[in-house]
């Protein structure tokens, strides 16, 4: 398989990630190489494997639905780019 | 003082022969002098560190006899630290002060341990040779030409150096014993789910897994005491009871039957390495241990299976750094998307957005079933292959990397060529085993080779067992780079 510029951009896009037309050839080579190492696993055959998401094949927990975190807004909020009156300010998305 | 292990520390300590200030300063100031050359650390905050030293000093004062308190750790920049800019290497969070504290910060506090400082890392733990930070790459101690190894390079350097008796590191392609390896120290990955990530700036969830990094085994086994246990905050966090990671150091080896996978010492190992790791086995055979041929058959296959787990993880888990709650935000832009797109073309370096736009790649409509699930069911061949061998043999013993340490800018042009560099590493981790890399000798340049240790699920005692003896018989821990 080999990414197209087009590809390039929409794994870009898709990522949220600013690429520019100066760096598009480099970075579509690199992933290119990238996915001609993760191909040969097409060459396996793993018909009837189970998939493996966890070692211990642990399932996630329950908890009793109950309050378990106390209000720590305005510290967290100090580490914010842009607040104001508790609220995470963000450029208008709604017209 | 500065060469002592964390286990002289701790009965200085308790002797009174020296205090956790004196301690802490003395380091401090060995910092202060190695870093320049080395970066081996990105923050460091004396007074802080001082604070801490007297809060230790007065704990010993008021009756508490923890093995521990007093006793410096450095931390890597990837555990949250209440108060101290938790950065994880990149740009992205150089504004980041966290506002809480990692589980395994708050354990290491509760023993008492005396924070030196946070260590150098790949961004985003992303990398096997620490030039992927922000804040410039870490030198190796032994030879300032070469990668101490990553992502945890920060702190093998600082162990190696001796600017902190015991580091913290996190391991999820092989960065606690890559690093371990190249810079001549010793490091324990736990298996997965017995150290809490909680507050651990999450890579790839399903592989990463905290631990120590220290001169011995026996200090990584009471660092690790320290380290595991189940926290309900973790959601795949192991329901143990807790254990005493040291209860085995001193068996004796006899009987002990150690398999070598025959695919850890094929074409691609080098002669000098192949050389180290013979003889460590020599060694244990010399202390009662038998050796038995084991297979591995997938282990190449864990290279692309990694290569899409980790990446596709990492997407997910980092499409966080948004610009809106925490970290670095772009100056200008029009509308929120490009607010997101300029934040992250800026705010992380070209290692970690390849990783995000192949994770994002592999999930996106009509992939998912042809890469994810593809590697998650050869993930399970790989760990299949683990238990079979384990049913031959109590550790598997092999190199950690397939050379000593290479140059700083030799492989950092070529990503393919860095990812194969982890071969020794990575199925361990697809597998969730625990492994360690113990100091074995040295490369034909003078690198310090380790030995890879890996052990059953829950082994973690056993193979620091394996580990103490080899070093009750070998001096190769004790060596130290010339500085």
């Amino acid at each position: 398989m080999s990414l197209t510029h087009q590809d390039v951009a929409r794994i870009a896009q898709l990522s949220r990630i600013a690429v520019t037309e100066a760096e598009i050839e480099a970075v579509g080579a690199q992933l290119n190489n990238i996915f001609g190492l993760i191909e040969k696993m097409q060459a396996v055959n793993t018909d009837g494997i189970e998939p493996m998401a966890h070692p211990q094949d642990v399932s996630l927990r329950l908890r009793e639905d109950v309050v378990t975190e106390t209000n720590h807004r305005d510290a967290y909020q100090a580490v914010a780019p842009l607040v104001e009156k508790g609220l995470f300010l963000v450029p208008k998305v709604i017209e | 003082m500065i060469q002592a292990t964390l286990k002289q520390l701790s009965q200085q300590l308790a002797d009174k022969k020296v205090s956790a200030v004196e301690l802490a300063a003395a380091y401090l100031d060995r910092i202060e002098a190695l870093n320049p050359a080395l970066n081996a650390f990105i923050t460091v905050d004396r007074e802080k560190t001082l604070a801490a030293a007297q809060a230790a000093d007065a704990r010993r004062a008021g009756g508490d006899t923890g093995a521990l308190v007093g006793v410096p750790v450095a931390h890597k920049d990837i555990f949250c630290q209440q108060g101290w800019k938790t950065s994880c290497g990149s740009r992205m969070l150089d504004n980041f002060i966290a506002p809480y504290s990692a589980n395994v910060i708050e354990q290491c506090d509760a023993a008492g341990l005396v924070s030196l400082g946070r260590t150098n890392m790949d961004e985003f733990a992303m990398g096997s040779s620490n030039e992927n930070s922000y804040y410039g790459a870490v030198k190796n101690p032994w030879d300032l030409a070469a990668i101490p190894g990553g992502s945890s390079g920060g702190s093998a350097a600082a162990v190696a150096a001796r600017m902190t008796p015991v580091a913290t590191g996190t391991d999820t392609g092989g960065s606690i014993r890559q690093p371990a390896s190249h810079c001549g120290i010793t490091g324990i990955k736990p298996t997965y789910g017995v150290v809490s990530r909680y507050g651990m700036v999450a890579y790839a969830s399903s592989l990463d897994q905290g631990g120590p990094l220290a001169q011995t085994a026996e200090d990584c086994a009471l660092m690790l005491n320290v380290m595991a246990g189940f926290d309900a905050r973790d959601s795949t966090s192991l329901e143990r009871a807790k254990e005493d990671y040291s209860r085995e150091l001193n068996q004796p080896l006899a009987g002990l039957k150690v398999g070598l996978p025959r695919e850890y010492f094929a074409e691609g190992l080098s002669a000098d390495v192949a050389r180290v790791i013979t003889a460590a086995v020599a060694e244990l055979k010399k202390l009662g241990a038998s050796v038995v041929d084991v297979s591995l058959p997938n282990t190449e296959l864990s290279i692309p299976a990694y290569y899409v787990i980790a990446p596709a993880e990492a997407s997910a888990n980092l499409s966080r750094y948004d610009g809106v709650r925490y970290g670095h935000r772009a100056t200008e832009y029009k509308d929120l998307v490009e607010m997101y797109e300029k934040t992250r073309a800026e705010g992380f370096g070209s290692e970690v957005k390849r990783r995000i736009m192949v994770g994002s790649y592999v999930l996106s409509h009509g992939y998912y079933d042809a890469y994810y699930l593809k590697a998650q069911k050869i993930r399970r061949l790989i760990a299949n292959d683990f238990t079979a061998a384990f049913g031959d043999c109590d550790v598997i013993l092999g190199p950690v990397a397939p050379t000593a340490a290479f140059n700083i800018g030799e492989k950092s042009g070529d990503p393919v060529q860095m990812y194969l560099s982890d071969i020794y590493t990575l199925s361990v981790n697809l597998a969730g085993l625990p492994a360690m890399s113990v100091p074995a000798g040295f490369a034909d340049n003078g690198r310090p080779v380790g030995l890879q240790i890996i052990g059953n699920y829950f082994a973690e005692a056993k193979m620091l067992n394996v580990a103490h003896q080899f070093q009750q018989a070998t001096d190769w821990h004790q060596r130290v780079p010339g500085l």
